[in-house]
């Protein structure tokens, strides 16, 4: 097994290392929990880790891969966990099979966001840097919004819809509310488990990670590092762009599945579907170093887990203010020259860098 | 009647956005990056003119020199820790991050120090306002004092980039940084004195925005400085006027919205009003063309 | 016979300034033409035209008969034109062999989905695109690098490089802006060489722009001087550069 290993392509072996690494980890996680010895505040947390993991994965897809900003990966995380819970909230008592239900309304949570990243992604794609960094912010922002003015009931004549409150649904007397504007969706099926998130993790690597190395990988990677370079030898720049930012919606979409089924009550405020949450995950990113999947994942994991272990040392009130000077003092380790040439002429880094790594 | 103070209302907000985007607007300009900490900057000198005003008892305007002091100097030191490292970096993100970074830090050192309670913020401006067509359209001390001040402060700042020294040096860097060191201009000295200015326009900024407003929180800079990107944006990115009439028109249009759309999309019409601007004129109403050379 | 590049009149202007004027040139296939001229004479501005990074606003570019004029970059790359650049664009953070595959992008097909599910085409087009491009790796003695990131190259094999990359999207028409920009003379003397042997051995048609004269004098058949943005002189390489016009030019009063 070592052996082969070995003979193994450097691409191919390092990522069943990064397969071996979550399937190592689940089985370690799923031993405590049966022995009793995970704590329940720790077993609370192992959904929304896998949560993270995707969607700190397919952030990097678009901030590492095509080496575009985006602000607004909370909001397709909104868009896949709103559509995903609202269907299962209707089909509550239709399909009773939790995992078929469940496996439905991720097909409806993953497809519903990469609608919205191919609609939001045609025009902001056309922008560059900061801009398209902004306008990210703004449509996750929207999103965020529209979806807090949301007011959907059902009863016999079907549907109902308003932007103002459950009065103007008009609803007859056996209608119900599915989403209550600011309050969201209560009553969720909690069919989220952690073997289900593995298992979702373990997806979107395979996902990302062969998309990295295959061509379409190449010609998204190609268009990161130059952009007219890519366009003179034939790829097709808007359709590569448009592909790596999508996939990486539908992913996120995913992941609001993956957190939605795990919450019986569901509404979308600033920490949870908002800029500050697209701003922990491009921590992660950052954090596990732009472009490294594996790092991504292992940053989320560890990003999640200290403030919970750390609990009674109150870590958890500079748990921002430890995020912000992480992200401040890497970017500046890993890009300012002055860093560079330093960590060249005193670090054996330097051997290490020459190897291309993806 | 209720149209015209709502159009009253939002030149107001419009001139504090105007007063954030200016800062915005060199910054970008001449440093040729988006200062994403601007919005928390402002915050920071609302709350240093808050403490000077009720912790220390000074008087207005000193207060408001105080902030102004503060934040300069914060401006300053960012400019030199955080951003000046990764000027030539090989990655345009990297500096980007970075800023968010520094927003975040702010955001956290206040939450830390200040708590995170709303703060109520006492009025800095005793001028009850004037009353037109017989008492049906009031229009307050505050709003025409920022009114006012965000006419001064632009008149001020054109002529400063115009007619001065110091200013033709900002706009021989904004123009091209290595002809601009070439011509022995002091390229690092005229960026932080961009970083200076900007954040004393924040520090003034803050203290509007609060006297209008009258409640202050950690968060209370990040939107209106974001919303201020915005209206550089609009009004075309590395213009001074720009800003300002991109300041003035989000200002009305969010009221607007505010007053007949709906309330809670007020946010969403303001980034809608971006999201149009970048897609069907990308340099904004003033802005200049850039093209990238082969 | 039919010019394998034939361009009648072309021109662009740059807000007034007319960059370029009335261009013509006819180049026949397997030939080897260099464009010469002073800095900012539009050399660069004319490989933008014919790459479709600049639209001409006047003039016709025909290549192999097919009329290309205003075509986008991609399309253009499709119908045969490949080109360097001056300031060398390389994907710097691929490595080698993956700046040669990113080349071989439209000449190699596989679906989104066999890459992701890693279906039998998927390996087996692979395998072809690392042995194409190996061979192209081969011929400007590259193969030892090619899993070094392009970035870690020396300059003279980053230029070289480049040429393998474009080389590989199979082309009619190679161009090359300043192939031997900042190199030095023992290199200048290898990349006239590779040159040569790609002329050969692909059946290359090359347009390149130069300043250094020992190259163009050493490998080019014929030339276009290009002054002020208009053509000065066309014709055999040795009697282009005896021209006492081209050399007022070049040399000044």
């Amino acid at each position: 097994m070592l052996k082969k290993l070995k003979t193994m392509k450097k691409t191919t072996r390092s990522n069943m290392i990064t397969y071996g690494i979550v399937i190592a980890a689940f089985i370690i996680l799923q031993t405590l929990t049966y022995t009793g010895n995970l704590s329940s505040l720790l077993q609370g947390l192992l959904v929304p880790l896998c949560t993270y993991v995707i969607l700190a994965v397919s952030l990097n897809l678009v901030v590492g891969i095509l080496g575009e900003l985006s602000l607004g990966h909370a909001g397709f995380m909104c868009v896949g966990a709103f559509s995903s819970a609202f269907f299962s909230k209707c089909m509550r008592d239709v399909i009773t099979v939790a995992p078929l239900r469940f496996f439905l309304a991720l097909l409806i949570g993953i497809i519903v966001a990469a609608i919205f990243g191919i609609i939001i992604g045609i025009p902001v794609l056309r922008l560059k840097g900061d801009y398209l960094a902004i306008v990210t912010l703004a449509f996750g922002e929207i999103i965020k919004n529209l979806v807090n003015v949301l007011f959907i009931g059902v009863d016999s004549n079907g549907f109902h819809f308003s932007t103002k409150d459950i009065m103007d649904l008009n609803m007859e007397a056996d209608g119900t509310v599915i989403v209550n504007g600011p309050q969201g969706i209560t009553g969720t099926p909690k069919d989220s488990t952690f073997l289900i998130g593995t298992i979702l993790v373990l997806i979107t690597l395979f996902i990302v990670l062969n998309l990295i190395n295959s061509r379409d990988g190449r010609a998204i990677m190609a268009i990161r590092d130059n952009r007219i370079a890519a366009e003179s030898i034939g790829i097709n720049v808007t359709k590569y762009k448009l592909m790596a930012f999508t996939v990486s919606a539908a992913l996120a979409g995913a992941a609001g599945v993956l957190y939605s089924h795990n919450l019986s009550t569901l509404s979308a405020n600033t920490n949870n579907f908002g800029y500050n949450m697209s701003i922990s995950i491009l921590v992660f990113v950052v954090l596990g170093g732009i472009g490294s999947i594996r790092g991504s994942m292992i940053a989320a994991v560890i990003l999640t887990l200290l403030p919970e272990l750390l609990r009674g040392y109150s870590f958890s009130d500079y748990r921002m203010l430890i995020y912000a000077i992480v992200l401040i003092l890497m970017m500046l380790f890993n890009w300012a020259p002055k860093a560079i040439e330093w960590r060249e002429k005193y670090l054996s880094f330097g051997k290490r860098k020459k190897e291309a790594v993806k | 009647m209720s149209f015209i103070s709502y159009l009253v209302n939002g030149l107001s907000l419009g001139s504090v956005y105007a007063i954030i985007a200016l800062g915005y607007t060199m910054v970008y300009g001449i440093a040729k990056m988006l200062n994403f900490a601007h919005g928390d900057v402002i915050m920071i000198g609302a709350y240093m003119a808050l403490i000077s005003l009720t912790q220390l008892g000074l008087p207005v305007l000193p207060a408001i020199l105080v902030a102004v002091v503060v934040c300069t100097v914060l401006g300053v030191v960012i400019e030199r820790v955080a951003y000046k490292p990764l000027r030539n970096a090989s990655s345009s993100l990297a500096v980007l991050i970075t800023a968010i970074g520094v927003s975040y830090l702010l955001q956290n050192i206040a939450l830390l120090v200040f708590g995170a309670n709303t703060q109520s913020f006492p009025s800095v401006i005793k001028w009850s306002g004037v009353s037109l067509a017989g008492g049906r359209l009031n229009i307050s001390g505050v709003t025409i004092v920022t009114i006012a001040a965000c006419l001064v402060i632009m008149i001020v700042l054109t002529l400063f980039v115009q007619k001065s020294k110091p200013g033709q040096a900002m706009r021989a860097v904004s123009e091209d940084r290595g002809a601009a060191q070439l011509m022995g201009i002091n390229v690092n000295g005229t960026i932080a004195m961009t970083f200076a200015i900007g954040s004393a326009l924040a520090a003034v900024a803050g203290v509007l925005l609060c006297s209008a407003y009258p409640t202050l929180d950690p968060y209370t800079g990040a939107m209106p400085g974001i919303k201020a990107f915005v209206a550089a944006v609009f009004g075309g990115i590395g213009s001074i006027p720009g800003a300002f009439i991109g300041g003035l028109l989000l200002g009305i249009i969010e009221i607007l919205g505010r007053a007949y759309i709906s309330s809670q999309m007020a946010d969403a019409i303001v980034f809608a009003v971006l999201i149009i601007v970048l897609l069907v004129k990308p340099t904004g109403l003033l802005g200049k063309k850039i093209q990238e050379k082969v | 016979m039919a010019a394998l590049l034939d361009v009648k009149n072309l021109g662009i202007s740059f807000g007034g300034l007319r960059a370029v004027n009335g261009f013509d040139i006819s180049i026949e296939k397997e030939e080897l033409y260099g464009l010469i001229g002073p800095n900012g004479a539009g050399k660069t501005t004319v490989f933008n035209l014919l790459t479709g990074v600049y639209k001409p606003d006047s003039g016709k570019v025909l290549l192999d008969g097919q009329d290309i004029t205003g075509k986008k970059t991609i399309d253009i790359s499709k119908e045969g034109i490949a080109r360097t650049f001056q300031n060398i664009r390389l994907f710097k953070q691929l490595s080698v062999l993956d700046n040669v595959k990113a080349g071989l992008h439209n000449k190699h097909h596989y679906s989104t989905a066999a890459g992701i599910l890693r279906l039998p085409g998927f390996r087996r087009v692979e395998k072809e695109m690392d042995e194409k491009a190996m061979e192209l790796l081969k011929v400007f003695d590259l193969e030892q690098e090619a899993h070094l990131t392009a970035d870690n190259l020396p300059y003279g094999k980053q230029r070289r490089l480049e040429i393998a990359r474009a080389l590989a999207t199979e082309p009619k028409l190679l161009l090359l802006d300043e192939p031997a920009a900042g190199m030095n003379p023992n290199e200048t003397g290898e990349l006239m060489d590779m040159i040569r042997f790609v002329r050969e051995n692909f059946h290359m048609t090359i347009l390149l722009i130069e300043h250094d004269m020992k190259l163009v004098s050493g490998i080019c058949e014929r030339l276009t001087v290009l002054n002020f943005g208009e053509v000065l002189a066309h014709g055999k390489t040795s009697d282009v550069l005896n021209d006492p016009q081209v050399i007022t030019a070049y040399l000044g009063e």
